[in-house]
C-alpha cells in the first residue's frame, strides 16, 4: 500500500546487541540528562511565597472602591449589571439616610451587591460601564474553593478596606489598576 | 379684507419640512406637522405637551428655521422660531435638521438646560427614559463649560407618593399645567423667578388629589418621580406590559413594569413622543389608586408586552418571544432521572430572593430594611 506521507519510518525488528540487553548504558545516559538539570535554571517558582508580575492588561477579581474619605462609591445604578455579558452581577439599592453620609458617597447606594464568579468571564466591561469609578478589576484572582457556593461574592468580599481605619489593608488591596481618586 | 383672505385659504395647508411635504389642517403648529412626518425631522420638545393646553415655548429645544414664510409671503423669518408655538402657513418651508443654524442652536439650548442640572443619572430613577438624557445624547456637547456652583435644593416629598428633586428640574411648567387642567384644585406652582424659580407646594401643602400622580408621567426629567418605586429597580431591568383594570375614576389602561411576578411600578401608556396615549378621544390619564396602590399582578388583566423602541435601553437584554429553548434530553436518556442541581442560587444569594418583595415596601428601601433581614418586614408568601 502506498504510504500517506513521506515521513513514514520503518521500525527496525533486529535483535538487541549485548550492550543494549544490559540496559545500563541507556540508564546512565538517561540519568545524566536528569542530573544535568540540577545545574540548570529553574523555570518554576514556589507560588504562594513568590509571584510573577502580571501583564499590565491583566484583569482579575473585581474590587468595589471607596473614595479618599472611606465612603462607598457605588450608587447601584445597575450599568455594570446591564453591561455584563455573562449576567453575573446583581444588586439591590437603598436610600442613604441622614447620618449615613460618612458611609456612602451618594444619595443612593448598593445595599446588596453580588457577583457570581462562576459566571464572570473577567472581561472588564463592568469597569468600563461604571460612571463612578466604583468597580475595577484588580491583579488578584478569585481563589479556588471546594464548593460552588463559595463563588457567590457579596459586598463583604468585594469591598476594599476603609482607607481611614485600615490604611495598610487598603494599600495592599488597592493594586495598580485602581482608578485615580478624585 | 381679512375675511376675504380667509375664504381663499385652502382647507389644508401644504408645508415642507426638510424637503418632505405634508398636508395639515390650518392652525397646526410646525412641531405637530413635523410629528406627522416623524423620524429625525421632528424637533425635540422638552416643555411642549400636546395633551396640555398652553404648554410649550419655554425650553427652546424645538427651534427651527423658516426658510419661506408662506406662498403669499415667501420671505424667510429672520430668527429661528419655536416650532411648538408657531403655526404653519400654506407653502411654508421649514428647515430642521438640514439647517446648520438649528443644530448649532440646539447644542446651545442643551448646554443651557444642563447648566444647573446635577447630571446625577446614576442615581436618578428617570435614567433610561429621560428626555433630557436623550436630548443631550443626540444634540448636546460632550462637556460643560460651566464652572460655578449649580443650584442646590433639598429634596422634597410632595405628598406621600411623589418625590421632588428640584435640582433636576428644567422648569418646563408641564406639571403645573397638569395640576391646573386635570385636577380640580391647584395645589402647586412655581415660586420665585429666573435662577431662583422652583416648583413647590405653597407652604408645603401636600398634594392629595386623585390625579396628582400624572405629573410624574409628564415630567420630562427626573424632577418628579414615583416615591413608591424610588430606588427599587432600574427601568431597564423591568418588563413593561400593557394591562388594564376596571377603575371608576380613570380609564384603567396602564403599563405595568414587572420583574418576575412583582409589579414595581404603574405608569400611563406613553406614545413614541413620550406623551400619554388617547383612548376613545380622551387622554388616558390614570388615577392614583391605579398608579400607587395596585401593586399586584393579580390586580391587573395583562394584555401583552409593550412595544419598546429597540434602540431604547429598556429593550436591552430582553429576550424576544420567539426565544428557542433547547430541548432537554438528560431525563429521556437517564430513564426519567432529572439532572442533579449542584447549586440552588437562591440558597446562596442574598439578592433577588424569591420570597422577598421589595416592590411592596412603601417608600425607598433603606439600610434598616436590609438589616431586618431575619424579621423581613416586606416578606409575603
Amino acid at each position: 500500500m502506498q504510504p500517506l506521507t513521506k515521513k513514514v519510518k520503518q521500525v527496525e525488528r533486529k535483535p538487541m546487541t549485548f550492550l543494549e540487553r544490559l540496559y545500563l548504558p541507556a540508564i546512565f545516559k538517561g540519568m545524566a540528562i536528569t542530573f544535568s538539570h540540577i545545574f540548570k535554571k529553574v523555570p518554576t517558582i514556589s507560588y504562594p511565597e513568590q509571584t510573577r508580575p502580571f501583564a499590565k492588561v491583566f484583569r482579575g477579581l473585581q474590587v468595589l472602591n471607596r473614595d479618599e474619605e472611606g465612603r462607598e462609591k457605588c450608587t447601584a445604578c445597575g450599568l455594570c449589571a446591564l453591561a455584563c455579558p455573562a449576567e453575573a452581577i446583581t444588586m439591590e439599592a437603598a436610600e442613604r439616610q441622614r447620618g449615613e453620609e460618612n458611609l456612602y458617597r451618594e444619595e443612593r447606594y448598593a445595599a446588596k451587591y453580588e457577583i457570581n464568579m462562576l459566571r464572570c468571564i473577567f472581561c472588564g466591561l463592568c469597569e468600563e460601564a461604571c460612571p463612578k469609578d466604583a468597580i475595577y478589576l484588580s491583579e488578584t484572582f478569585a481563589p479556588a474553593n471546594y464548593q460552588r457556593k463559595g463563588f457567590i461574592y457579596g459586598k463583604e468580599d468585594l469591598l476594599i478596606p476603609n482607607p481611614l481605619t485600615q490604611p495598610e489593608e487598603y494599600e495592599k488591596a488597592k493594586g495598580e489598576r485602581a482608578p485615580a481618586t478624585h | 379684507m381679512p375675511e376675504e383672505v380667509k375664504k381663499e385659504a385652502p382647507a389644508n395647508f401644504k408645508v415642507t419640512i426638510d424637503n418632505i411635504t405634508v398636508e395639515v389642517a390650518p392652525g397646526t403648529s410646525i412641531l405637530m406637522a413635523a410629528r406627522k412626518i416623524g423620524g429625525d425631522v421632528t424637533p425635540p420638545a422638552m416643555c411642549f405637551y400636546s395633551k396640555l393646553k398652553g404648554s410649550g415655548g419655554k425650553c427652546r429645544t424645538c427651534l427651527v428655521e423658516v426658510a419661506a414664510g408662506s406662498t403669499a409671503d415667501p420671505r424667510p423669518m429672520p430668527k429661528l422660531v419655536a416650532s411648538c408655538r408657531t403655526n404653519v402657513m400654506d407653502g411654508m418651508i421649514v428647515k430642521s435638521i438640514t439647517s446648520e443654524k438649528v443644530l448649532e442652536a440646539r447644542k446651545g439650548v442643551v448646554e443651557f438646560l444642563l447648566l444647573n442640572h446635577p447630571l446625577d443619572c446614576p442615581i436618578c430613577d428617570q435614567a433610561g427614559e429621560c428626555h433630557l438624557q436623550d436630548l443631550s445624547y443626540e444634540h448636546g456637547r460632550e462637556e460643560t463649560r460651566y464652572e460655578f456652583q449649580r443650584r442646590l435644593f433639598e429634596r422634597e416629598d410632595i405628598g406621600p407618593y411623589i418625590q421632588l428633586h428640584m435640582t433636576r428640574c428644567i422648569l418646563c411648567y408641564r406639571c403645573t399645567y397638569i395640576a391646573d387642567q386635570i385636577t380640580n384644585t391647584r395645589m402647586h406652582g412655581i415660586l420665585d423667578r429666573g435662577e431662583h424659580a422652583q416648583i413647590s407646594t405653597y407652604i408645603s401643602k401636600a398634594i392629595d388629589n386623585d390625579f396628582s400622580g400624572n405629573m410624574i408621567d409628564v415630567c420630562p426629567v427626573g424632577a418628579l418621580t414615583d416615591r413608591t418605586f424610588r430606588f427599587k429597580q432600574r427601568v431597564w431591568f423591568l418588563k413593561p406590559l400593557n394591562a388594564h383594570r376596571d377603575c371608576d375614576k380613570c380609564c384603567g389602561k396602564v403599563t405595568i413594569w414587572n420583574r418576575g411576578d412583582e409589579v414595581f411600578r404603574v405608569t400611563a401608556r406613553k406614545d413614541e413622543w413620550g406623551e400619554v396615549e388617547d383612548f376613545d378621544g380622551k387622554t388616558g390619564w390614570i388615577c392614583n389608586t391605579c398608579r400607587f396602590d395596585k401593586k399586584k399582578t393579580s390586580d391587573w388583566v395583562i394584555e401583552g408586552p409593550r412595544k419598546i423602541n429597540r434602540h431604547s435601553v429598556i429593550s436591552a437584554n430582553h429576550y424576544l418571544n420567539d426565544l428557542k429553548v433547547p430541548h432537554e434530553t438528560i431525563a429521556e436518556v437517564m430513564g426519567g432521572r432529572k439532572p442533579k442541581l449542584l447549586m440552588d442560587i437562591h440558597k446562596v444569594s442574598e439578592v433577588n430572593k424569591p420570597n422577598v418583595h421589595l416592590s411592596e415596601i412603601e417608600g425607598p428601601a433603606t439600610g434598616a430594611v436590609f438589616n431586618k433581614e431575619n424579621g423581613l418586614p416586606y416578606k409575603s408568601e
